[in-house]
């Protein structure tokens, strides 16, 4: 049994290491905002989550569990909130992925303009 | 087994800096803090576990609430250009009787 929680531990850790790094690397290296938006919410949901639930596994049932636990519950409401304000931000100040303007501005060059109302 | 997380947590955040100093946007950069913050986060907690003092953790979740405020704030002021301020008033948009 202790040989499965250090081998569990040990996976969990790496594989919570190996997306932080992805994540990362995506922020980096992505050419667009959008993309970049969505490669940074892979650390914040895959990386984290499984970083602490690696570390909460290593320490036991303790008084640690319970403050991992409740970083991940504080993570895992602010981080995707977080996400969808920045979005929400760069949406409203006119920020649009390139294919997506151009098909805009394609449609308000056929069409001719209308009334409203 | 931490040290690996610890590298690899410090290699992710001099990518996320990198982004941070190149971002052509606003909105890049404030991506790049709030990435930034969630890896201090788990960079604290490693470290304290790599050092065998857990008790790091309360420094950990300090961290995440203000890097949550912080993100918030900062996209707060630069939408409204003011951080609630007393006398404060919306601006009117200014051709909104010209339709």
């Amino acid at each position: 049994m202790d040989l499965f929680f250090d081998i569990s531990c040990l996976v969990l850790i790496i594989s919570g290491s190996f997306f932080v790094v992805v994540g990362a690397f995506g922020t980096y290296r992505f050419p667009d905002f959008w993309s970049r938006l969505h490669a940074a919410s892979i650390t914040d949901s895959a990386g984290v989550i499984l970083l602490l639930i690696g570390m909460g596994v290593y320490s036991g049932l303790t008084l640690i569990t319970f403050k991992l636990l409740v970083i991940g519950l504080f993570l895992f409401i602010t981080g995707p909130t977080s996400t969808h304000a920045v979005a929400n931000a760069a949406l409203v100040s006119g920020l649009r992925p390139p294919k997506i303007k151009n098909h805009i501005q394609n449609k308000v060059n056929s069409k001719p303009p209308t009334k409203a109302k | 087994m931490f040290s690996i997380a610890a590298v690899a947590i410090f290699i992710a955040m001099c990518l996320v800096l990198v982004r941070l100093i190149k971002g052509p946007t606003l909105y890049d950069r404030v991506l790049a803090v709030n990435s930034f913050g969630t890896h201090t986060v788990l960079l604290i907690g490693v470290m304290g576990f790599l050092n065998g003092r857990p008790d790091f953790l309360d420094i950990a979740l300090l961290y995440a609430l203000i890097n949550f405020v912080g993100t918030i704030a900062i996209l707060k002021f630069f939408r409204y250009r003011a951080i609630g301020d007393a006398m404060w008033t919306p601006l009117e948009p200014e051709n909104e009787d010209q339709k």
